[in-house]
């Protein structure tokens, strides 16, 4: 019992550092929130009560930017997650060349965004001298300039190309953890190719599916680099997604107070979707 | 032997001598970078000062020198500025005013006038201009006579359609017109609003209304996005200066609009495929020819927020000087010299003989007139821009808004519509300038 309490009161210390780590900034940008601040008006920083919010939420980019992220963030999971499911279910068989092509599919995950988003820019989608506009060019079709045309597709292309390696890694590792006993047994009761996915592999992957989504869905919710360096969050506002809107409040209108109010809108987006995603995947992480 | 040692011990300290490290923060273009590279001259001179170079995209340049110059950051000890930061940092007090601790073999008065204009306020001098512009009609004069087409000696927007509709050739990779299409009040805004100045439009009335809804604008952005359109390279909406300038130089583009500084690039027979046969005439007009032609210039300030503020004096002085003029002439060539800063620059024969673009540079900037820039009245100066606080802000936008015209994902009406409403919220809630 006196131990317990101890331990208890050692732990504190850690406890509460943890708890400033994560709360200060959070009441800061709260604070910010309800102060005009904008640094190019040094002059003029006070209290300005609800004007923030006001302002955001009169802003028509706002609710396309709310738009775009929910679309970019689904777009992207069911892409990695569905061409990654059958990638996994690929790389389990044995093949020629497997482990070469496995390196080949990790591949673009270690390619930091901002550098792999330019390879995109100026050597895949440019209109002029990019890959696709070449291929498009030898069957005799007009090249699309991708990020003028369908921006947010674009991104959307990107970010899969990203993020395609990591769900394939997690979904081959639990492919491959599956009881290949239970397979043969399968395959002896008559299971073709679909059965079998369907009543064996699918219901052992769920658990995975669901980690993969969560994990990626914290990252995919930040995009940034990739639409700085491709359409700045154009043409108009088609590719803005609200890291890009809470960027150009702070940075390219210097207002700070509107960039809290996006990022507390940000904050509330998420904490949206974790609670989607624990609702609807809570039954399979329990079983 | 002994003097051997002596000399090695005196190299060895040498660099401990280095007391004073300047921070200069500065764009990538091609004038700063040679000025990066000639400065290890000003080091040789003044040995105590050692440069620190920071070389930054424009963009990028403007958000970190804003922060750190409202903040007080004190990171930077020279800043590289244009005439909107200028007057109004100035006034705000964030750069030390300059008129009074210059020395005198400066000749502050050789600067030339709407550019020392707009490096001032209040009659204080805040930043010493390295170099300055405005805008030139570039044209191929090969292609031209190809075509049987002159370039008269001022052109109107009508004959520049007329010429690029001729000129279009894109089986041949030649595109009858480059324009910036990449949004921001520095790009796509800059050349817009030129355009929309020589059709007689303005930004705001004399009681600061948002006049981007006027038939004016409405010509001027119809005619941008119908040359860009049927006209111009692929991509457009995402190419600036210098996708343009490189776009030109390999022979891409039959015409092009743009700044003056990209003459001496575009006549380096190293870079350019094209020097010899590049033309140039006045920037195009269409109503009238008031802000038919922008006025820029970058400048090398002081923040009040520098420690090393002698040093950094000794620095701006050196990089804008008559004699700074004479080394990149020596080192690179007359085509070469950083333009548009003082009258002696046009006084000096060598140049006038080697650079046939400078004596109409030098004629666009004194008829630029940031102060009466406009048909119309305007309660703002600046050509290309507004000098207010809050015209980033407001160029943005509009200039993202534009962007989608110009690719066809809204209609002209359609985006002057949502620019004028973007343009009346920022203008409601940073209140009316003065």
């Amino acid at each position: 019992m006196s131990r317990q309490r101890a331990s208890r009161w050692l732990n504190t210390p850690a406890i509460v550092a943890l708890f400033l780590w994560s709360i200060i900034p959070l009441v800061m940008t709260v604070w910010f929130t309800f102060r005009r601040y904008n640094l190019m008006e040094p002059d003029r920083v006070g209290f300005d009560g609800l004007a923030n919010y006001r302002y955001l939420l009169s802003d028509p980019t706002l609710f396309q930017a709310v738009f775009n992220t929910v679309v970019l963030v689904g777009a992207v999971l069911a892409i990695t997650i569905g061409l990654g499911t059958l990638l996994a279910i690929l790389f389990d068989q044995e093949f020629f060349g497997r482990g070469i092509a496995r390196v080949l599919v990790l591949a673009p995950f270690f390619i930091m965004p901002t550098v792999s988003a330019l390879l995109w820019k100026n050597m895949m989608m440019h209109p002029d001298n990019g890959f696709l506009a070449f291929v498009f060019r030898s069957i005799g079709l007009k090249p699309i300039d991708w990020f003028a045309v369908a921006p947010l597709t674009s991104i959307i292309i990107i970010v899969s190309w990203q993020w395609l390696p990591f769900a394939f890694l997690t979904l081959l590792t639990a492919v491959q953890s599956l009881d290949s006993e239970r397979k043969e047994a399968a395959r002896m009761d008559g299971a073709g190719p679909i059965a079998m996915f369907r009543y064996i592999i699918w219901p052992h992957l769920g658990r995975a599916i669901a980690a993969t989504t969560m994990i990626e869905s914290i990252f995919l919710l930040g995009i940034f680099a990739e639409i700085y360096v491709t359409t700045s969050g154009g043409p108009g506002f088609a590719s803005t997604n609200l890291s890009f809107l809470i960027y150009r409040y702070a940075l390219m209108e210097y207002d700070i107070g509107g960039a809290s109010v996006a990022a507390l809108v940000a904050v509330v987006l998420a904490n949206l979707l974790a609670l989607f995603l624990m609702r609807s995947f809570a039954r399979n992480l329990d079983t | 032997m002994r003097l051997r040692r002596l000399l090695l011990g005196l190299a060895l300290l040498a660099p401990l001598h280095a007391q004073t490290t300047l921070t200069i923060a500065t764009v990538n273009n091609g004038d700063m970078i040679v000025m990066q590279r000639l400065s290890k001259q000003f080091e040789q001179l003044h040995p105590d000062i050692h440069l620190d170079w920071i070389i930054l995209e424009e963009k990028i340049l403007r958000e970190k020198t804003t922060t750190d110059a409202a903040m007080h950051g004190g990171q930077y000890d020279v800043v590289t500025i244009g005439p909107l930061e200028a007057p109004i940092w100035g006034r705000r007090g964030w750069l030390l005013s300059l008129e009074d601790k210059l020395s005198p073999a400066y000749d502050v008065n050789d600067l030339i006038q709407p550019v020392r204009d707009g490096a001032s306020a209040n009659g204080h001098l805040y930043a010493l201009p390295f170099y300055a512009e405005s805008s030139l009609t570039y044209y191929r004069k090969d292609l031209f006579a190809a075509a049987g087409l002159s370039m008269p000696a001022q052109p109107t927007y009508a004959d520049i359609e007329h010429f690029a509709a001729r000129l279009n050739d894109p089986a041949h990779d030649v595109y009858g017109i480059c324009l910036r299409g990449k949004p921001g009040w520095g790009e796509n805004m800059a050349y817009l609003t030129t355009v929309a100045n020589t059709f007689g439009g303005r930004w705001f009335d004399p009681a600061w209304t948002p006049q981007l809804d006027s038939p004016q604008w409405h010509d001027a952005v119809t005619l941008y996005a119908r040359l860009l359109q049927k006209y111009g390279p692929p991509g457009s909406s995402s190419n600036g200066f210098n996708e343009n300038l490189t776009l030109f130089e390999n022979g891409r583009c039959a015409m092009w609009i743009d700044a003056t500084v990209a003459a001496g690039s575009l006549y380096n027979a190293a870079q350019s495929k094209v020097a010899a046969t590049v033309g140039f005439a006045p920037a195009p007009i269409a109503v009238t020819p008031r802000g038919a032609q922008w006025l820029w210039f970058w400048a090398l300030a002081i923040p009040s927020s520098s420690k090393h503020s002698a040093a950094a004096l000794q620095f701006i002085q050196w990089a804008t000087s008559k004699e700074y003029v004479q080394f990149v002439a020596h080192e690179n060539g007359w085509a070469a010299i950083p333009p548009g800063t003082r009258e002696s620059t046009y006084k000096l024969p060598e140049y006038l003989a080697t650079a046939p673009f400078a004596q109409l540079t030098y004629r666009s900037i004194m008829a630029a007139d940031p102060l009466h820039p406009t048909l119309q009245p305007v309660p703002y100066s600046g050509i290309q821009f507004v000098v207010i606080p809050s015209f980033p802000t407001i160029g943005n936008q509009v200039g993202q808004i534009i962007a989608a015209a110009l690719v066809g994902n809204m209609t002209v009406d359609e985006a002057l519509t949502k620019a004028q409403a973007a343009t009346t919220r920022v203008l409601a809630r940073t209140g009316k300038p003065q």
